[in-house]
C-alpha cells in the first residue's frame, strides 16, 4: 500500500545528480531568442518620450517591443485587466515594464535595456497605506465590511477594553528559481509555452488573448517549479505572455528568465497590512466584543488582492469564538509592486492580528497568554464570525498534548527564574494555534482534472492538473494511483502538467493540489480499473467486486496474473485503458457580499511552542527551540508533510524577524537581492526543533482521510514573533506592542517602550 | 573570443568564450551542463557552487578564462563510476533534504567540499559551512541530517535531544 508511506520526493534522485530541468535549463532550437524587459524609473508618471535607438543598436538585438507596437493590447493580470504587459502610456511603480528587448543572448538583451532614455512626466506617488487612505486611493470603491451581533455594544458593556496597532510586514517570496519562461512558435498560429508556473491554464488564457487566437491554439507545459509559494499563481503571465508575443513577432522561440534584481522589483509580493484592534474582555480575557480594521496595502493592480483581504478577514477568528465582531477591510492602491499571493494568501495576516490580540489582552490582564488562549477557544460545534460550524476541531485536545509534550509550564517557570537571574540576556516563551479554512473561496476553483493512461506493458502514464513545485504533489499523487492499481511506485511515470492534456485548471495554489488533484486522479484509475475488473470477471467467470488489485498482481477467480499481464488481456479484449477523471470540493458555497456561508470544505490545525533568548543590548536573538504538532489527517505521505512544516514554519519565521523590505521616499525598493533581504539561513533555525504530526482521520471526505498542509504550517511561526514579545514583556510593565518583522532594531525599540 | 580549455568532470572541453563570459555561462550554455543553477546571479544564494581543483566557487562569480587548465567539478559529476548515487547524494534522497531541488546541486557541491577537508564535522560545522547556501523550501533541517548522515553519524537525535 503506497499511501501514507514516507516515500522520498518523486524527482529526488534527478535533484541530486542535477538532471531535474526547469524552465530554463530546458534546451530549445538553435535561433532561440532571449527576452529582458526595460522597467520604469519611477513610481507614477507619463512617458512623455522614450528613445529606444541607442537599444535596438545594440550588439545582438533582433527587435525592441513598446506597448505602441504590439497588434492588441496585451493583459498580465489575473482577470480584471489591468495589467498591461507594458506599461501604455503611464507607469504606476518603479520596475514596471515599459518595453521588451529581444536579443540573440540573455546578457545582450540585459545590456540593451540600459540603453534607453526614457522621459516621464512625474505625478505624485502613492507608496504609504496613510498617503492611500489620505488620497482615498481604494479598491472595491471604499471598505468591505463583514460583521457578526454587535460589536460596538458588545466592547462598550465589557469590563474591559484592550486596543493598539499593529505593523505587519510584507514578504519577498524568494522562490530560489527567479520567474522564467519560454515560448516555441507552432505552425497555424499555434503556441507552446513552457513557464515556472502555478496556473498553466491561466496562461494559456492570457497567451491565447495576446495573440488574438482561441486557446486550442495554445499548450502550456510546467514539469516543475524551483520554488513558487504563491509567487507564481499570478506572476509569471508577464514572462510567459512577454515570450508569446516575440515570438509570435519574429517567428522564432524566445526565452526570459529575471534576473534576481529584475524579480524583486517587478513582482508583487506578501501584501503588508497595518492591523487596528479594539476588544471588550471580560476577567477572564473572553473576547466579548472584537472591532477590528485592516489596512491592506495591495499596490497598483488588483491582482489578487481581492480574496487575499478576504482570506485575512475570514481568518480574524483564527481558533477563537468571537461572538460580536466587526471587521473592516481597506484595500489600498499604491504606487509599489503588485502585491499577490504568498503561502497563506492573507491568512497568516488574519491569524498574527488576533494572536496579538490575544497577547495584549493576556498582558492586560496580567494572565498567561496561553489560559486567555483556552478561554477564547471554539467549542465544538460553535459558528464561525461567518456562518460555518466548527467540526472535527481537535485544537483543545493538541494543545493539551503539546503543553505536556514541549512542558511548556515549566519551562516558562525555568525563564522566569532565568530572567529574574539574568540582566542582558533574556528568554521568552509562547505557544500559538493555527486554524486554517481549506478550500479555494471562490467556489468555481474547487475543480480538478486528470487524465490516466494504461499501458499494454503495465506501465501508467500519470497527468493531472496541479502543478510541482518542491511540495510533493506530484509523489503523493502517484502514491494515490499506484494504490488504486496496486502497484509499485515503478509503474507509474508523472508528467509535465500540460493544459493540452488536462484543460481548464485551477491555480495549485490554496493548499489544495493533492486534495482536488488526487481525487482526480482517484476517479481516473478507478474507471480504468473497473473497465479491467469487469473484462476479467467476465472472461474468468467471477464477479468483477470480486477482482483484487494488489502487490502488482490482479486476482480474478482462480487465476493470479502480473498486472502487465492483466493489462495486455484487456488491451486484446479491446478494453479502453485510458481515463479522464474530475473533481469537485462537495459541500461548499459562500456569499462574498453578505460575507456569510460555508466556504470551507474543512479545516487543518497545528499548534506550535517556540523559546527564544533576546540581548536587550542589541535587539538581536535567537530561536532556541520549537515544538511543533500539526494535523495532516492521515498523512499521504509523513516525509513530505514534516518537510512542508519545517519548511512553512522556517519560512514563516523568517517573514516575522529577518525579512525586512524597505522602499525609499521615491517607491524604490532598497532591497532587492540577498544582500539586503535576509531569508534564513541555515543557522537561523531552532536549535532544537521537534515536529510530530497529530494523526487523526480527516472526518470530511479527502483523499486517503488526508488534510491539505501547504499553508497552515507558516502560520506557527506566530509563536516566535510573541515569544520575542514575551522576552521584551519581561524587561518592563508596558505592552512591548511588537510589530513584524521583529528585526533586531524594533525589538529594541520594543524593550524601550516596554521599559516605559 | 578567446578559446578556453579546461577538464570538466574528468573530461577536456573547449570553447569560445569572451572576456566576460562567466564560468556558470560556459557551463550551462557552452556544455549544457544545466544542473548548476543561477538563483542570484551576485553570488551570494549558492545554487552555482561547483568544484575548482578540488575548493567549492560559486561558479556565478568566476570568469571562464580565469579557470582556464583547472580542474572543474559539477553536479553531474558527483555520481560512482557505475552511475549509481554517492553517499552524499543517497542522504539527500534518503532524509529528504529537498523540496523543490532548485538549491539541491549547490548544497551537494558544497556539502561535499566540506566532507572532504572535514570527514565528520559537527552539526555546528555543518550549518556553518553551508551558510552560503539558500535554501527557501526545507527549513535545513534535513539537509543538515543529511550531510551529517553521510559522514557516518548518527542523526537520529539531530534537534531532539535539549541542550
Amino acid at each position: 500500500m503506497s499511501l501514507g508511506t514516507a516515500l522520498p520526493h518523486d524527482s529526488a534522485t534527478l535533484h541530486v545528480t542535477g538532471q531535474a530541468r526547469y524552465t530554463d535549463d530546458i534546451p530549445l532550437p538553435a535561433g532561440t531568442l532571449h527576452l529582458c524587459f526595460g522597467l520604469s524609473a519611477v513610481a507614477h508618471g507619463v512617458i512623455t518620450e522614450m528613445d529606444l535607438s541607442a537599444v535596438r543598436a545594440a550588439p545582438g538585438v533582433v527587435d525592441v517591443i513598446t506597448a505602441a507596437d504590439l497588434a492588441r493590447p496585451a493583459d498580465t493580470s489575473p482577470g480584471w485587466h489591468d495589467e498591461p504587459l507594458l506599461a501604455d502610456g503611464t507607469v504606476h511603480h518603479v520596475g514596471q515594464p515599459v518595453f521588451l528587448v529581444v536579443a540573440d543572448s540573455h546578457r545582450a538583451a540585459q545590456r540593451a535595456a540600459r540603453l534607453a532614455r526614457v522621459t516621464y512626466d512625474e505625478r505624485p506617488a502613492i507608496l504609504t497605506l496613510d498617503q492611500a487612505l489620505a488620497a482615498g486611493s481604494h479598491f472595491e470603491g471604499g471598505p468591505i465590511v463583514w460583521s457578526r451581533g454587535d460589536a460596538a455594544a458588545a466592547i462598550a458593556s465589557a469590563p474591559r477594553v484592550v486596543e493598539g496597532a499593529m505593523e505587519i510586514g510584507g514578504q519577498e517570496h524568494f522562490y530560489l528559481e527567479g520567474q522564467a519562461a519560454a515560448a516555441i512558435p507552432d505552425e497555424a498560429g499555434g503556441m507552446h509555452v513552457i513557464a515556472s508556473t502555478q496556473h498553466p491554464s491561466e496562461i494559456q488564457e492570457k497567451v491565447a488573448e495576446a495573440l488574438g487566437v482561441p486557446m486550442h491554439s495554445v499548450r502550456v507545459e510546467c514539469r516543475r517549479m524551483g520554488g513558487g509559494f504563491g509567487g507564481k499563481e499570478s506572476q509569471g503571465n508577464g514572462p510567459a505572455v512577454a515570450c508569446a508575443v516575440a515570438a509570435q513577432r519574429t517567428g522564432r522561440p524566445c526565452r526570459i528568465r529575471y534576473d534576481r534584481d529584475d524579480d524583486f522589483v517587478i513582482t508583487g509580493k506578501r501584501h503588508d497590512f497595518r492591523i487596528r484592534y479594539r476588544a471588550g474582555v471580560d476577567a477572564a480575557g473572553r473576547i466579548l466584543g472584537l472591532q477590528m480594521v485592516h489596512h491592506v496595502r495591495c499596490g497598483w493592480s488588483r491582482d489578487l488582492s481581492t480574496p487575499v483581504a478576504d482570506r485575512a478577514m475570514l481568518h480574524t477568528d483564527n481558533a477563537y469564538f468571537l461572538p460580536n465582531v466587526r471587521i473592516e477591510s481597506h484595500r489600498l492602491r499604491t504606487n509599489t509592486q503588485s502585491n499577490t499571493a504568498f503561502r497563506g494568501f492573507g491568512g497568516p495576516q488574519g491569524v498574527l492580528a488576533i494572536e496579538r490580540v490575544v497577547d495584549h489582552i493576556a498582558h492586560a490582564l496580567g494572565r498567561d497568554p496561553l489560559a486567555v488562549r483556552r478561554a477564547n477557544l471554539y467549542a465544538e460545534g460553535q459558528t464561525t464570525h461567518y456562518g460555518q460550524p466548527v467540526t472535527q476541531f481537535a485544537l483543545p485536545r493538541m494543545i493539551d498534548r503539546l503543553e505536556r509534550t514541549a512542558d511548556y509550564a515549566g519551562r516558562r517557570a525555568a525563564a522566569a527564574a532565568w530572567n529574574a537571574a539574568n540582566p542582558v540576556l533574556k528568554r521568552g516563551l509562547a505557544l500559538t494555534p493555527v486554524k486554517f479554512g481549506i478550500s479555494f473561496t471562490l467556489t468555481h476553483m474547487n475543480q480538478a482534472g486528470a487524465l490516466v493512461h494504461v499501458y499494454r506493458d503495465g506501465s501508467i502514464h500519470l497527468n493531472h492538473g496541479g502543478t510541482e513545485m518542491g511540495q510533493g504533489l506530484f509523489q503523493k499523487v502517484a502514491q494515490v494511483a499506484a494504490a488504486e492499481f496496486g502497484v509499485g511506485l515503478g509503474a507509474v511515470r508523472i508528467t509535465a502538467t500540460d493544459t493540452a492534456k488536462v484543460p481548464n485548471t485551477a491555480p495549485t495554489a490554496a493548499s489544495s493540489g493533492s486534495d482536488l488533484n488526487g481525487m482526480a486522479v482517484q476517479a481516473a484509475c478507478a474507471a480504468i480499473r473497473g473497465r479491467m475488473a469487469e473484462h476479467l470477471a467476465a472472461l474468468h467467470q467471477a464477479d468483477p467486486a470480486s477482482v483484487v488489485f494488489a502487490e502488482g498482481r490482479v486476482r480474478v477467480g482462480a487465476a493470479d496474473m502480473p498486472f502487465a499481464e492483466a493489462a495486455e488481456r484487456c488491451w486484446r479484449g479491446r478494453v479502453g485503458l485510458s481515463a479522464a477523471g474530475h473533481y469537485k470540493t462537495p459541500d461548499i458555497s459562500w456569499d462574498r457580499a453578505a460575507g456569510r456561508g460555508r466556504p470551507f470544505f474543512y479545516f487543518a490545525h497545528g499548534a506550535a511552542v517556540a523559546e527564544v533568548v533576546i540581548d536587550t543590548l542589541t535587539g538581536e536573538y535567537r530561536i532556541l527551540r520549537a515544538d511543533i504538532l500539526h494535523d495532516c489527517g492521515a498523512s499521504l505521505n509523513p516525509a513530505i508533510d514534516i518537510g512542508q512544516i519545517e519548511g512553512g514554519f522556517v519560512q514563516g519565521a523568517g517573514w516575522l524577524t529577518t525579512e525586512e523590505l524597505v522602499w525609499d521616499d521615491r517607491g524604490r525598493l532598497r532591497t532587492h537581492a540577498p544582500a539586503t533581504y535576509k531569508i534564513p539561513a541555515c543557522s537561523d533555525r531552532p536549535r532544537v526543533f521537534n515536529v510530530t504530526l497529530w494523526d487523526e482521520p480527516n472526518a470530511a471526505a479527502t483523499i486517503g482521510r488526508s488534510k491539505a498542509v501547504g499553508e497552515p504550517p507558516l502560520m506557527l511561526a506566530n509563536a516566535v514573533l510573541l515569544a520575542l514579545s514575551d522576552a521584551v514583556a519581561a524587561c518592563g510593565a508596558a505592552y512591548p506592542a511588537l510589530d513584524a518583522p521583529a528585526t533586531p532594531e524594533r525589538v529594541l525599540a520594543a524593550l524601550r517602550r516596554a521599559a516605559g | 573570443m578567446t578559446k578556453v580549455t579546461m577538464t570538466v568532470n574528468g573530461r577536456p572541453v573547449s570553447g569560445e568564450v569572451e572576456g566576460r563570459t562567466l564560468l556558470v555561462q560556459f557551463l550551462r550554455e557552452g556544455l549544457g551542463l544545466t544542473g548548476t543553477h543561477v538563483g542570484c546571479d551576485t553570488a551570494q544564494c549558492g545554487a552555482c557552487v561547483v568544484h575548482v581543483n578540488g575548493a567549492a566557487m560559486k561558479s556565478c562569480n568566476v570568469l571562464a578564462l580565469d579557470v582556464a587548465g583547472a580542474e572543474v567539478r559539477t553536479i553531474e559529476g558527483m555520481a560512482n563510476p557505475d552511475g549509481s548515487l554517492s553517499g552524499l547524494q543517497q542522504a539527500f534522497q534518503d532524509h529528504h533534504g529537498l523540496q523543490c531541488g532548485f538549491c539541491t546541486p549547490g548544497m551537494v557541491m558544497s556539502a561535499a567540499a566540506l566532507l572532504a577537508e572535514n570527514p565528520r564535522p559537527t552539526e555546528a560545522e555543518v550549518r556553518h559551512y553551508l551558510e552560503g547556501n539558500l535554501c527557501r523550501c526545507t527549513g535545513y533541517h534535513n539537509i543538515v541530517k543529511a550531510v551529517l548522515a553521510a559522514s557516518g553519524q548518527d542523526v537520529s537525535g539531530v534537534g531532539i535531544a535539549a541542550e
